[in-house]
């Protein structure tokens, strides 16, 4: 039986973790994220959970601690965004290397300098090769949604990878939404306790984060990518578990009006519900676009995403971070791999927008389908990377 | 030994046993030897507290160093309070 609840983004992340009875919390709190800690303490003072919260003096310390506990065997929840994340960068390496379920709510905000505490994608895709599993979260409800699930992912025995759940800071941390929630006998059921192949034990001595040269190394990276395929396996296991049990799915991709649509945006995170919507008002005047949303980014399901796109003759890849330097923004990258190496070659262009919190308008959305359409006609692109929202 | 493919390894690098150090002879780096002098070594064992590499033994009357494993850092012999102990050079 499901209730329905209103929670904000970042209530919604310490209410999962809380219902997913989590051994021990580490974190510090930073903007837009604090209000995960704030609840989560909370909980912890009235009693309401048997877990152990880390008062730590930084974000590598919170990092380290959780480290510390999912060695030891405990199950353990952290939340952070942009500096914070990247304070922790070494250590989500660390992490990742040691295979530790980890879950990690991190409310996605812009990277300083200057210095700006909204939401965009700067800070996890500055982290996107750190060997986490990570989903984009639309709004407040697949936020609770992913918290519990991403538990259950990361701690299957052939993953044991950690994972990052996001979502746009302030536009879903801060939003107030009525979500439905399960009973918490259901997610005990849904999770069951927490496996562990190797761990800290006086009575078993053994060796952690030992050394390995050119000897070793190598092979622990290739297996750890192994592990990433086997996220990608199990992923499609662990929502269709958590559909029999929500109602709600999650399989690694939303399509919307794909069937017969001739151009489409993808893009991750909040901005997809508004992209939708402007897409079901030109659909209206009978434009045929489309939307696809992908949840899990890494692994990038790049299968699916192109079984969905298969028929599309243009494609408007939406990026709120830049990559430096690079010919295209982190996602766009990621598609423009994924299509090339299966020899298909569609006008595929780039958009970057939001950087800093800054909205993207209907009207904004609206150009963007239009020179995808455009595109399509042409068969070619006109210009690869757009900047779309800023000051020309 | 043959070298263990990246299916073989045990996950996360993990080794497990522990205490593995002890095959491992880490004093192969050193460059200065602490050398004790047994008639001024009074056994008060500060030494042995502020070793880092847990290279100090504990013997009857005074104390030895487990040179396997002494990366020659000089703490002992900086810590000494009756300088029993100097660094010779290897």
């Amino acid at each position: 039986m499901s209730k329905v609840i209103g929670l904000s983004g970042n209530e919604a992340a310490a209410y999962a973790a809380k219902q997913s009875k989590v051994d021990v919390v580490a974190a510090y709190p930073i903007t837009p994220q604090t209000i995960i800690v704030e609840r989560f303490s909370e909980y912890v003072a009235n009693g309401e959970v048997e877990t152990e919260f880390i008062c730590v003096e930084s974000e590598h310390s919170a990092m380290s601690a959780c480290i510390g506990a999912s060695l030891a065997g405990a199950r353990v929840f952290t939340a952070t965004c942009s500096q914070g994340l990247a304070l922790m960068h070494e250590m989500l390496y660390i992490a990742s290397g040691l295979r530790l379920p980890i879950v990690m709510a991190v409310a996605n905000r812009a990277l300083s300098a200057p210095i700006n505490i909204h939401c965009d994608h700067s800070d996890m895709m500055g982290s996107r090769d750190c060997g986490w599993i990570q989903v984009f979260c639309e709004n407040v409800q697949e936020v609770y949604d992913w918290i519990i699930q991403a538990f259950k992912l990361s701690e299957d025995l052939n993953v044991l990878l950690p994972m990052a759940v996001n979502f746009d800071g302030f536009t879903i941390s801060h939003a107030m939404e009525d979500i439905k929630v399960l009973e918490d006998e259901e997610v005990e059921a849904f999770l069951s306790t927490r496996k562990v192949k190797y761990k800290l034990d006086p009575n078993e001595p053994m060796t952690f984060g030992a050394l390995m040269l050119p000897d070793y190394y190598f092979e622990a990276k290739r297996q750890q990518e192994e592990a990433m395929k086997k996220a990608y396996e199990k992923y499609i296991d662990v929502v269709k578990e958590y559909e029999k049990l929500s109602g709600r799915a999650y399989n690694y991709l939303h399509e919307f009006m794909l069937e017969d649509a001739e151009a489409a945006i993808i893009c991750l995170g909040s901005t997809t519900g508004l992209v939708r919507q402007v897409a079901k008002k030109l659909r209206g005047e009978g434009k045929k676009v489309g939307v696809l949303k992908p949840w899990l980014f890494r692994p990038f399901p790049s299968k699916e995403v192109l079984k969905a796109l298969e028929n599309i003759k243009s494609l408007a890849v939406l990026d709120r971070a830049i990559s430096f330097g690079a010919p295209f923004g982190p996602l766009c990258s990621d598609i423009m791999a994924t299509f090339f190496s299966e020899g298909k070659i569609i006008p595929i262009f780039n958009v970057i927008y939001g950087l800093g919190g800054r909205e993207i308008t209907p009207k904004e959305i609206e150009e963007i389908f239009n020179l995808a359409l455009k595109t399509a006609k042409r068969g070619k692109v006109e210009e690869k990377v757009k900047f779309i929202g800023v000051r020309e | 030994m043959s070298k263990l493919t990246w299916k073989e390894i045990p996950i996360g690098g993990v080794i497990p046993k522990g205490g593995t150090a002890i095959e491992y002879k880490s004093g192969d780096w050193r460059t200065f030897r602490p050398v004790i002098d047994v008639n001024k070594c009074v056994n008060c064992l500060i030494c042995w507290i502020y070793c880092p590499d847990s290279s100090i033994i504990r013997l009857e009357k005074h104390v030895d160093v487990d040179y396997y494993h002494c990366k020659g850092c000089g703490i002992c012999a900086e810590e000494c309070p009756v300088k029993a102990i100097k660094m010779v050079e290897e």
